[in-house]
């Protein structure tokens, strides 16, 4: 169980925050993996906008950055371009362990369309990149979701 | 220094190192094991793209398909539990079975790599690799210097048991030590970024060209091109997303492909650099090439056995290192020690005649060469006690003594004595002994006494030379060195045979039970002896502290212990041994002689011997139960009369464990001496010798320096002498 409360943590990106620049709101992001029976995995939380731009990193798992080039998906939206992730960054997820991150997310991102998306990646097993696709909504909130391999339940809740 | 550092940093890391080398041994059979799973492809070959069709075709929901090193095709796809895979038969695209990664090997590289620590773990394997490393490079260079010099560095080792097993079991495993550590530490600096693994960036992502409905695919031109044998990885578009592409890596490069057109988007080469860390990895894990696994895991397997040879020959070292009591300031000294000590023997011999000399009323200083005083203003002579290192070279305790002798000035008033200890075994017997002697000579000092010299610790040749120093000072000295004395069993007579009395040479082959022993003994292992012909019998006089030495000339396995006794005038321990019946006992232990036996294997063996020097020449012929070619050379003085284990012999070339027998007596007319029999066969012995064969000659000190001057000549026409066979450990000598 991690627990981690980003306020300044966004200020990075600074995509996510600049539409409704005064309206945020904490957003805890729970993503619990499966026993899947091998090392610790490497996560990185994204989202993209309806037409898959990616706007902005949230959280990435895993501290040594020669191997975010497995976390595909995310390297692909974000151009390789994910300097300033300084401060977002946390230790790896073991199988079965939960990772729960809190970071303020503009009002504006919500029911408009923006996805948050999950890569996962382990040591000699397969990459997946966007293993959870989720749009932003308010209705969604709560609502926990399954990932393709890895991810026993992701949930985002206010 | 270099002991220093092989010790040290050997007895500081010992645990890390442990764990490391047996979880990498056991890893290290990882690879063959996979292996043996794995399946061939077809002969002529397969593309990457009829692959992946066939697996589709079998299991729709594929999202990557790896070839691992083995060769095993392994393809992915989402299970109920994480990511699940099967191995797949390129042939059909059929599952195989299911791969799933081991737990136990997961755990067992985990705990190999940074002993479940983390970053701090990590760290620790990496500096063990590094001690390795070092303790590996020191061992090796200290083994070189032992046989004199990197070009002898492969050489038969010589030396006591303990020893010739730790440094044969280095040299075997120095090679894949220094693979494994090398590799290791590449490995390690490159997981902490210190040096870049050269990873090239994957190509830009592209664009997609065009949308539009994917194409079959078996018709996917980008991964027609490509074989099988070349596949690292493919990993199938996200179903979800409708942009996505293949990503493919070869053994070559990674690029994207367009599942809708076919095409390569893009493409880039591997870097040298990511190819010098690709196969620095496989060096490292074997993965990929199973057999360098297998045998670096086996020069891990070394590790544990070189730590506790090495450990033990530190603590015996460290034993003979204790401090001599009584030791008189060097100011006050009336006599002087100085010794030059390896192993630290020489030292043991030292306290004997430092407590002799005490005891007598001086006042006597003991210290390494190394540390001479530039005078010595009370003394009134110097013992110098020095073994030799190697080919010729210091030992470690007088390894600048040379230097420090050219800062002495005039020569003492007191004159000196200098006492070689060595192992004739060596081809430079006591050559730093005489290298000493020769420099104090050249420089003036006057000599007490000439040099001598102690072959392998004798404590006999030692008391020996303690008489030529009492006439010497003029007064009793008694120098009753005794090395430290094994437990002794009672052995028991039961048979005896004379030989010789006629010819003034009475000798009896003496043949004693083994004790029985109760089974505790057996299972505490310090039942019956041990021993092989060759291995010496220690018979200890009733009253006396110094055994007498006598070759075996039979195995445990005979059950019976059998020496070759001469009796001499006056000596005591072969009159006691003479006046022995069937029933009566004697007090013994024996003592390994590892260097005088012949070498495993076919080649052909010539023993030499004379008197009872035969006596474990014959225990040789008696074990040749694999019938291997041996010629004897006997000497003796008449064949009716000393012809030692006559009958022994003919049923042994009956049975062809002795191949040829050749006598010769001095005593008869027209005879000689075994050199000349030696001489009389030149062309037989060339052949044999040109052939491999090996040259074990047991004797007395005048007939084995005949035997070799005889051999020196004969050898001229092979361009061979005793001295280079000895260098091969193809000459043995065991000479008393």
């Amino acid at each position: 169980m991690r627990m981690k409360t980003l306020l300044a943590g966004l200020a990075m990106t600074t995509a996510l925050t600049v539409p409704g620049l005064a309206m945020a709101r904490p957003v805890t992001l729970t993503t619990t993996l499966k026993n899947y029976g091998g090392n610790g995995a490497y996560l990185a939380l994204y989202v993209t906008d309806a037409s898959g731009a990616y706007k902005g990193t949230l959280w990435v798992a895993g501290p040594k950055s020669k191997y975010h080039s497995h976390l595909s998906g995310w390297q692909r939206a974000s151009g390789g371009n994910v300097a300033g992730i300084n401060g977002i960054t946390g230790a790896s997820v073991g199988a079965g362990r939960t990772l729960k991150v809190t970071v303020d997310l503009a009002d504006a991102l919500f029911d408009a369309g923006y996805k948050l998306h999950v890569d996962v990646a382990a040591e000699d097993m397969r990459d997946s990149p966007s293993e959870v696709v989720v749009p932003l909504t308010a209705a969604g909130a709560g609502r926990p979701v399954a990932g393709r391999s890895y991810i026993q339940t992701f949930t985002y809740g206010m | 220094m270099l002991r220093w550092l092989h010790k040290v940093l050997a007895l500081s890391v010992v645990v890390p190192l442990m764990a490391l080398v047996i979880s990498g041994s056991v890893l290290s059979g990882m690879p063959a094991l996979e292996r043996a799973g794995a399946i061939s492809p077809p002969a002529d070959g397969i593309s990457v793209a009829e692959l992946a069709a066939r697996t589709v075709a079998t299991h729709p929901g594929v999202e990557q398909i790896k070839r691992l090193p083995s060769g095993k095709v392994v393809a992915f796809h989402a299970g109920t539990d994480g990511p699940a895979a099967i191995v797949v038969d390129p042939s059909s695209g059929q599952a195989v079975s299911n791969h799933a990664p081991s737990t136990f090997e997961r755990w067992m590289t985990n705990f190999h790599r940074s002993f479940f620590l983390g970053d701090g773990g990590r760290m620790a394997a990496g500096a063990a690799a590094l001690a390795l490393l070092v303790l590996t490079l020191s061992g090796v260079q200290m083994t070189a210097r032992r046989m004199g010099g990197w070009a002898r560095l492969l050489d038969r080792s010589r030396g006591g048991a303990m020893e010739r097993l730790h440094a044969d079991l280095g040299r075997l495993a120095a090679l894949g030590l220094i693979v494994s550590t090398l590799t290791a530490l590449v490995l390690s600096l490159t997981t902490f970024g210190l040096i870049p693994e050269g990873q090239s960036q994957a190509p830009a992502y592209p664009k997609m060209m065009q949308g539009g409905p994917a194409r079959p695919m078996a018709e996917i031109d980008a991964l027609r091109g490509v074989d099988l044998s070349q596949l690292r990885e493919l990993t199938f578009p996200n179903p979800a997303d409708p942009t996505d592409f293949f990503r493919l890596t070869t053994a070559t490069g990674e690029g994207y492909v367009d599942p809708v057109s076919g095409a390569l988007l893009a493409w880039q080469d591997h870097t040298v650099g990511r190819q010098i860390y690709e196969l620095i990895y496989m060096m490292h894990t074997g993965r990929g090439l199973w057999w360098v696994g297998v045998l670096l895991g086996l020069s891990a397997l070394a590790v544990p056995v070189l730590g506790v040879s090495g450990t033990a020959l530190w603590w015996k070292r460290r034993r003979a290192h204790a401090p001599i009591v009584a030791n008189v300031p060097a100011k006050v000294a009336d006599t002087v020690i100085l010794v030059g000590s390896e192993g630290g023997s020489t030292w043991g011999f030292a306290r004997t005649l430092h407590a002799a000399l005490t005891a007598n009323g001086h006042k006597v200083h003991a210290v390494a060469m190394d540390h001479i005083a530039p005078s010595y203003p009370a003394a009134q002579r110097m013992f110098l006690l020095t073994a030799t290192h190697g080919d010729g070279a210091a030992p470690a305790s007088a390894s600048v003594f040379l230097e420090r002798l050219d800062g002495i000035g005039a020569p003492p008033p007191f004159p000196f004595a200098v006492l070689g200890f060595g192992d004739r075994q060596f081809p430079q017997f006591c050559r730093f002994a005489r290298d000493v002697d020769a420099a104090l000579t050249q420089r003036g000092w006057r000599s007490l006494l000439p040099l001598e010299t102690i072959d392998r610790q004798s404590p006999q040749e030692f008391a020996r030379w303690g008489k030529s120093l009492s006439a010497a000072l003029g007064e009793d000295l008694v120098l009753a060195h005794a090395p430290e004395r094994p437990r002794t069993h009672a052995l028991t007579l039961i048979d005896r045979i004379d030989y010789g009395t006629e010819v003034q040479a009475p000798t009896c082959v003496l043949r004693f039970a083994l004790p029985k022993s109760s089974l505790f003994a057996r299972l505490m292992s310090r039942g019956r002896p041990r021993f092989s012909p060759g291995d010496l019998l220690a018979i200890v006089p009733p009253g006396e502290t110094l055994p007498r030495y006598y070759s075996l000339a039979s195995a445990a396995r005979d059950g019976f212990a059998e020496i070759c006794v001469r009796k001499h005038p006056g000596g005591l321990c072969s009159s006691l041994l003479h006046g022995l019946r069937p029933g009566d006992r004697v007090e013994a232990f024996v003592k390994a002689n590892p260097s005088f036996r012949p070498a495993p294997g076919r080649k052909p063996v010539i023993l030499i011997g004379a008197g009872t020097g035969i006596g474990p020449l014959a225990g040789f012929i008696r074990a040749n139960r694999g019938r291997r070619a041996m010629h004897l050379y006997f000497g003796g003085r008449d064949p009716e009369s000393d012809f030692l284990y006559r009958r022994e012999i003919q049923g042994w070339l009956d049975d062809r464990r002795l191949t040829s027998l050749s006598t010769v007596f001095s005593r008869v007319s027209g005879g000689g001496y075994v050199q000349d029999r030696l001489r009389a066969d030149a062309e037989r012995l060339r052949t044999l010798v040109g052939a491999g064969a090996q040259v074990l000659v047991c004797g007395g000190r005048e007939m084995a320096a005949g035997v070799r001057e005889t051999l020196d000549e004969l050898l001229v026409p092979a361009g061979l002498t005793p001295g280079l066979l000895k260098n091969e450990g193809r000459y043995l000598e065991d000479v008393y």
